[in-house]
């Protein structure tokens, strides 16, 4: 089985959803960033997605946007990404990268997924690429074990939601919105009824639910319908406000406290 | 249906008729495709049929047919250049005059098609990116004919460099929104729009400029835009009784070259030159020659040639032409490129201003700077070709926009207005002299750069 699905298989049997937590490797510096992700852990995050910095990140909004730039003008590459990836580990979150697909391409699809498994890395979300144009990547992935998580949106169609569920090891990343990255005041509706299209399409892996959870209260409410959580602006908003890991230890109790809140359907 | 360059005039293709290629999921070779976030497949799909649809519709064929003729001014001429090309190396050179379109430019020829496309799948607004504004402005244009709203993400940078652009769009009836993520140029504008795109689909439709982006933007911007090809192919026969030699065309993302290239794709015998601009040099690292200087990867939707560092982040680039500081190209040209039917060379900023002041002296043409790289192109294919080459050049724009920059680079300015001259000199990035193409008398000069170096303009053609 794979990382990814064991764990949130984990928070499923103690009646809760995971908590997934995004921040990219390099802001306010790389340090700091992979300090940051060690203490969304201690603060109760199961999986940490690790953004790798990108020039042109076209469905983030303004807030990750904001820190990637800084981290892109620093040169941040893969080999920081690989380190986080190792850090996660050790304080015992499953890490996942999470990258546009040029950056991978670059650095070669194939050393990539050698790469991040060697790093005890369970796989990589990749919000630009589509199964259809993926089979570089599900070739390395198959060939290495790692997991490997596509979106789906409130516009698929039940034929592309059954394809890209069969794509998917790991999990499902379910976009709530029709939109990019950031804190929204409400999740909305379509985020369930995507989560209940995509469970029909296909019995296959976990649903995680993203694009706009950044509160307790939020996270209680997609709990109730999706297997996982998904956080990534409102993180990335306390590093930029200067609350430092701390801040990022905070909100992940909250958060951590909004999905034990909603009691799960088994 | 490969003719030879000299044959006998063929039917005129038809005008939305597709080539061999991309492929059904908008390949070309290995170039093109699809890089998006899921969220906006279903919106490519839905576009994709309504397009596949309305290429074959009579009635919309009669309407783009309309539109061109009455509201574009099509078919516009192809003008030859006599005392332009003196400096060719006596080649032949006729412009095909995509300067004489309403708006300016070719980009006229794109937006009205995108824009019945809109109104045919009930969409009311549309949303473009701009570089040098002149997509902005024809996207502005046709939405003001046919009643869209319609919002334009232009740089910020770019706000500034074509300010009259600006105010263009907003006499039209368009919201421009300066865009200030990234490096604030086409690039970013671009990613803004996406990002717009992905939230207000369901009313909106993304107008793209050029033939780049995900499928099946490069392929149904060809399309609109082989009408350019399509017309000089014919003229140029009804006229000469034979083809060119060689077409040339510059390329930033490439829609006016594939428009111009398109039609004689087949035709074996004629070569495909794009000019890419060069900036200060491709060996400086400051242009924007994506083929020349680039590697394969992914950009805004569509794999192709990019300016890219190690990490896979996309390069600023650099021109004095806005229209084409992109640091992609369309997938189309990366596939044209790689299986050798089209070659691209590097223009730098001074070769192309050089190119500029003498077509304006000698013929009485003011160009646009994108398109004087194309002319720049000329000099030495037709130097290199010598008498008897006939060379067909698309003058994809003209210059009104680029009056400031020109004056900037020439030292134009009035000596006696109250601005400083040297301010101006030292924004258009070079001393207070004035640059390569006119001396300090203001007259053309020749053979002013060469190989990559400039040469202040009073020193021009001292070396010949």
């Amino acid at each position: 089985m794979s990382a990814l699905q064991e764990r949130i298989s984990a928070a499923r049997s103690d009646g809760r959803a995971a908590l997934i937590a995004y921040l990219p490797v390099g802001y306010p510096d790389v340090d700091t960033s992979i300090a940051a992700m060690v203490a969304a852990v201690e603060g109760g995050a199961d999986i940490v997605e690790i953004g790798v910095p990108y020039s042109d990140p076209g469905m983030d909004g303004p807030v990750i946007q904001e820190a990637v730039d800084v981290a892109v003008r620093a040169g941040v590459g893969m080999a920081d990404v690989l380190r986080a990836v190792t850090a996660v580990a050790a304080a015992g979150a499953v890490p996942v990268v999470m990258s546009y697909w040029n950056p991978i391409e670059r650095y070669g699809v194939d050393r990539f997924a050698d790469d991040l498994a060697a790093a005890g890395g369970a796989g990589a979300i990749t919000p630009d690429l589509i199964p259809d144009e993926a089979g570089a990547w599900l070739a390395a992935s198959d060939r290495v074990g790692l997991d490997r998580v596509f979106l789906v949106a409130p516009s698929s169609t039940d034929a592309r939601l059954a394809a890209t569920v069969a794509a998917c090891r790991g999990f499902v990343y379910a976009a709530s919105t029709m939109g990019v990255t950031g804190s929204r005041a409400t999740v909305g509706d379509a985020a369930e009824r995507l989560v209940a299209r995509t469970r029909a399409a296909a019995g296959g892996p976990p649903v995680c639910v993203g694009l706009g959870v950044s509160t307790g209260d939020q996270a209680a409410e997609v709990a109730g319908f999706a297997d996982g959580v998904i956080v990534g602006s409102a993180y990335v908003r306390r590093l930029l406000d200067g609350h430092g890991a701390d801040g990022v230890r905070s909100l992940s109790a909250e958060l951590a406290e909004g999905v034990r809140r909603a009691k799960v359907q088994a | 249906m490969t003719l030879s360059a000299h044959a006998p005039a063929p039917d005129v293709p038809d005008a939305t008729a597709s080539g061999e290629w991309p492929d059904a999921t908008g390949h070309f070779g290995v170039f093109g495709g699809r890089f998006v976030p899921e969220a906006l497949i279903a919106a490519l799909d839905e576009l994709t049929a309504a397009y596949e649809a309305m290429r074959v519709d009579p009635a919309f064929l009669d309407e783009f047919a309309r539109l061109q003729r009455d509201y574009t001014g099509r078919p516009n001429p192809i003008t030859e250049v006599p005392k332009f090309a003196e400096h060719c190396g006596g080649a032949r050179v006729l412009l095909k005059r995509e300067d004489l379109n309403h708006t300016g430019s070719h980009k006229i020829n794109n937006v009205l098609g995108q824009a019945l496309l809109t109104k045919r799948i009930g969409k009311t607004r549309v949303i473009a990116e701009t570089g040098a504004g002149q997509h902005g402005v024809a996207t502005a244009t046709a939405a003001a004919l046919m009643g869209l709203s319609c919002t334009v993400y232009m740089g910020e940078e770019d706000t500034r460099r074509q300010a009259l652009n600006v105010a263009r769009m907003r006499l039209l009836g368009a919201e421009v929104i300066p865009v200030t993520t990234g490096s604030r140029t086409l690039k970013d504008a671009i990613n803004e729009a996406f990002r717009d795109w992905v939230t207000n689909v369901e009313t909106t439709n993304y107008v793209f400029g050029t033939v780049a982006g995900p499928h099946p933007f490069p392929m149904m911007v060809r399309d609109f835009q082989r009408v350019i090809g399509d017309e000089a192919r014919a003229q140029l026969l009804e006229r000469e009784q034979r083809l060119p030699d060689v077409v040339l065309a510059c390329v930033g993302g490439g829609s006016n070259a594939i428009g111009i290239f398109t039609a004689f794709v087949p035709d074996e015998a004629v070569r495909l030159v794009g000019l890419e601009a060069g900036g200060d040099g491709v060996d400086t690292g400051r242009h924007a020659a994506t083929i020349t200087g680039g590697d394969p990867g992914v950009l805004h939707g569509a794999r192709s040639y990019l300016l890219q560092d190690d990490n896979g982040q996309t390069v600023e680039s650099h021109s004095i032409s806005a229209g084409l500081d992109y640091p992609g190209v369309g997938p189309e040209h990366a596939f044209l490129h790689d299986i050798g039917r089209a070659e691209y060379r590097p223009v730098t900023d001074a070769e192309a201003m050089e190119a500029f002041a003498l077509l304006c002296r000698t013929e009485g043409i003011i160009p646009a700077i994108e398109s004087a790289h194309a002319l720049a192109g000329a000099m030495v294919v037709g130097r290199e070709l010598g008498p008897d080459a006939l060379l067909l050049v698309n003058l994809s724009g003209r210059g009104d926009k680029d009056v400031e920059t020109a004056s900037a680079w020439f030292d134009l300015a009035d000596r006696t207005a109250p601005t400083d001259p040297d301010e101006r000199a030292v924004e258009a990035g070079r001393g207070a002299e004035p640059g390569p193409g006119l001396d300090t008398d203001q007259h053309a000069t020749e053979g002013a750069v060469s190989n990559d170096r400039a040469v202040a303009g009073q020193d021009a053609g001292e070396q010949q």
